[in-house]
C-alpha cells in the first residue's frame, strides 16, 4: 500500500472542506439567536428549532414526506422483489425491454417525468391527490430496490433453496422460507435507499404536488424562494441530522459504500 | 439452475403488476406529453385541438430559447470538466488511504449523496451571498467583494458540490478492480511513479471517469433546484425554463416542447457517449 504524499493531502484537506462547507455553515447558522442569516457570535439560540415546530405548513410538510417515503418504498418492493425474480430467474421475450422499463427512471430526468405526470393527471382529473402522488414516487424509486434485488439474487448460492424443493417444499414456501432470507439485506437496503430518495425528492414532485400533499423539499423551495430568515437554516439542519442519522444505520447495517457503491 | 420452460407463464405473473404499472405511469405519460407538445396553444383560450409543429420550430429558432440552452450546455459541460478534475484524484488518494480512513472519508465524500439538493443548494447560497463567507474571506486576504450569486459561477459551483460522488463512486469501482501490486510491479520493473500512473493506472481510471462523466453531464443539464435557486430570476436554465413555462406562463405545450428536446438531447448524448465508452474499453481491455 502506497501513503500519499503531502500535495495530495492538502487536496484532500480541500475536497474535504469544499464537500463539508455548506453542509456546517447550515447547522451554524441554525443555532443564530439573530433575526437574520448570520454566523452566531453571542450565543447559541434555539429560538429557530422551535420556529419550526410551530410552524404548521413545515410540520404538515414533513408528515407528508414521510408517508410519502413510506408507502412508495414499501409499495417499490413489492413491484421490484418478483420483478426482480423474473429477470434474473427466467429467460423470456421482452426480458430486456422489462428490465430497461423498469430502470429507466433513471436515465430519464425527473423534469421530464413531472411534466409527464401532470400532464397525466389533468386528463385524468388526479391533480392533487395523494395516492397518484404516492404511485409517481414508485416510478421514481422502484429502479434502486430493483438494483439491489438484481445484486442480491445475482450473488446467491442456490442449492438450499434446490434442497427445500428436493425435500418436497413448493415454490411459495422454497421462497418464503429460504430466498427470502437470503435477500433481505438487498431488499432492507433498497428500501432505505427508495425511503432516501423519495424523502429529498424535488424537481419531479414540485409539479405534481398541490398546497394539500406538498412535500417537505417542495416546501422548503418555497420557503426559500420568498423569505430569508434562518428558519430555514433550522429546517434544513433537521434534514441533515436525519439524514446523518438514516447513513448511521444503514452503514452499521449494510455498509453505506456498499449500497451507493454497488455490490462486487 | 433448474431449466425452465421459455414458454413459462411465471415471468410474466411475477413482473406483470410491474411492468403494467411502469407503462401506465411512464410510457404512457411519455407519450401524452410527445401529442401535448404538437398542440396549438392561444394565450386566451388555452389549449388548442389542432395539431401545429410552431412550438419545435419557435424552440429551435428563437434566440431567447437557443441562448438558455447554449447556457446550459455550457454549465453542464463546465461542470462535468471540473467534477473529473477534483473527482478522478480524490477517488485515487481515497484508494490509496489505509483502512479506517478510507471508509471514513468515503462516506464523507458520497455521503452528501443523501442530503436534499435544497439543503444543499441553500447552504451555498449562504456562502456565496454578498455578505457570506467566501465574500469576508475575500476581503481580509484583500480582494474587492465580488458578486458571485445569481451568477453562472455560483451554479456551476453548487452543481459541482451536488455532482462530485456520481464522478467519484465510478472511478472509485474502477480503482478497486486494479490490484495495487500491479502498479508496484510497474515501478519494480524500472518504470517511473509517472509512468506507472500513466501506464497502469490511467487505462482504468479513464472508464470510470468516463461513465462518471455521462452521469453528471445529464443530471446537471436538467438540474432544477441549483439554478432556480442560485441563478436569479434572469439565468435560466433549461429546467426553470420548462417550470416557467408550465407554472407560470401556463403555455403548457411549449414547455412540454422544452422538456422533450431536453429527454432527446439527453438520450443522444447518452446513447453515443455510451458507445464511445465500450469502444474504447474493447481497446484498453481487449
Amino acid at each position: 500500500m502506497q501513503k500519499n504524499g503531502p500535495i495530495a493531502l492538502i487536496f484532500h484537506i480541500l475536497v474535504l472542506t469544499f464537500v463539508l462547507a455548506p453542509l456546517v455553515i447550515i447547522c451554524l447558522v441554525a443555532f443564530t439567536p439573530e433575526n437574520t442569516l448570520s454566523l452566531p457570535t453571542t450565543g447559541l439560540s434555539l429560538r429557530w428549532f422551535t420556529a419550526v415546530f410551530a410552524h404548521p405548513d413545515f410540520v404538515a410538510s414533513f408528515w407528508n414526506s414521510i408517508w410519502l417515503a413510506t408507502l412508495s418504498a414499501t409499495l417499490a418492493v413489492m413491484f421490484a422483489v418478483p420483478a426482480g425474480l423474473a429477470i434474473s430467474r427466467y429467460t423470456f421475450p421482452g426480458r430486456d425491454f422489462l428490465n430497461a422499463l423498469f430502470l429507466s427512471p433513471l436515465i430519464i430526468p425527473h423534469l421530464v417525468l413531472g411534466v409527464a405526470f401532470l400532464r397525466l393527471f389533468a386528463l385524468i382529473g388526479a391533480t392533487g391527490s395523494f395516492s397518484w402522488l404516492v404511485a409517481t414516487h414508485i416510478v421514481i424509486v422502484t429502479p434502486y430496490v430493483l438494483r439491489l434485488v438484481l445484486a442480491a439474487l445475482s450473488g446467491l448460492d442456490r442449492s438450499a433453496e434446490q434442497a427445500a424443493r428436493t425435500l418436497g417444499a413448493g415454490e411459495w414456501t422454497a421462497f418464503r422460507r429460504i430466498t427470502a432470507p437470503m435477500i433481505l439485506p438487498g431488499i432492507t437496503g433498497g428500501w432505505l435507499l427508495a425511503f432516501i430518495n423519495s424523502f429529498d425528492e424535488l424537481t419531479m414532485s414540485i409539479f405534481v404536488t398541490s398546497p394539500a400533499t406538498v412535500t417537505l423539499p417542495v416546501r422548503m423551495y418555497m420557503y426559500a424562494t420568498e423569505s430569508i430568515d434562518p428558519m430555514m437554516a433550522a429546517v434544513s439542519a433537521l434534514m441533515i441530522a436525519i439524514t446523518a442519522l438514516a447513513m448511521l444505520v444503514l452503514d452499521r447495517a449494510f455498509g453505506l459504500d456498499r449500497i451507493l457503491v454497488g455490490q462486487r | 439452475m433448474t431449466p425452465r420452460s421459455p414458454t413459462s407463464s411465471a415471468p410474466w405473473l411475477l413482473a406483470g403488476p410491474g411492468a403494467l404499472f411502469f407503462i401506465g405511469l411512464v410510457l404512457l405519460p411519455l407519450a401524452l406529453t410527445v401529442i401535448l407538445s404538437f398542440h396549438a396553444y392561444d394565450h386566451s383560450s388555452g389549449i388548442q385541438n389542432t395539431f401545429t409543429l410552431s412550438h419545435y420550430v419557435t424552440v429551435l429558432t428563437d434566440g431567447y430559447y437557443l441562448e438558455i440552452f447554449w447556457r446550459t450546455l455550457r454549465i453542464a459541460a463546465l461542470t462535468t470538466i471540473i467534477c473529473a478534475a477534483i473527482g478522478v484524484p480524490e477517488a485515487y488518494i481515497l484508494s490509496r488511504m489505509r483502512d479506517p480512513w478510507r471508509s471514513v472519508f468515503l462516506l464523507v465524500i458520497i455521503g452528501p449523496l443523501l442530503v436534499s439538493v435544497v439543503v444543499r443548494t441553500f447552504g451555498w447560497s449562504m456562502l456565496l451571498g454578498s455578505q457570506g463567507l467566501v465574500n469576508q474571506a475575500l476581503q481580509l486576504l484583500g480582494f474587492a467583494p465580488a458578486r458571485i450569486l445569481y451568477t453562472e459561477t455560483a451554479i456551476v459551483i453548487a452543481l459541482v458540490h451536488v455532482m462530485l460522488p456520481f464522478m467519484v463512486i465510478p472511478v472509485w469501482t474502477a480503482l478497486q478492480k486494479l490490484d495495487p501490486m500491479v502498479e508496484a510491479a510497474a515501478w519494480t520493473l524500472g518504470a517511473s511513479h509517472f509512468t506507472a500512473l500513466r501506464r497502469v493506472v490511467m487505462p482504468q481510471v479513464t472508464l470510470g471517469m468516463l461513465s462518471g462523466s455521462l452521469i453528471v453531464f445529464g443530471l446537471s443539464a436538467s438540474a432544477f433546484a441549483v439554478p432556480a435557486l442560485l441563478g436569479g430570476r434572469r439565468l435560466k436554465m433549461a429546467a426553470t425554463l420548462v417550470y416557467d413555462e408550465y407554472l407560470q406562463e401556463l403555455n403548457w405545450p411549449l414547455g412540454a416542447t422544452i422538456a422533450i428536446i431536453v429527454l432527446v438531447a439527453n438520450l443522444c448524448i447518452m446513447l453515443a457517449y455510451n458507445r464511445m465508452i465500450e469502444a474504447r474499453a474493447r481497446r484498453t481491455l481487449g
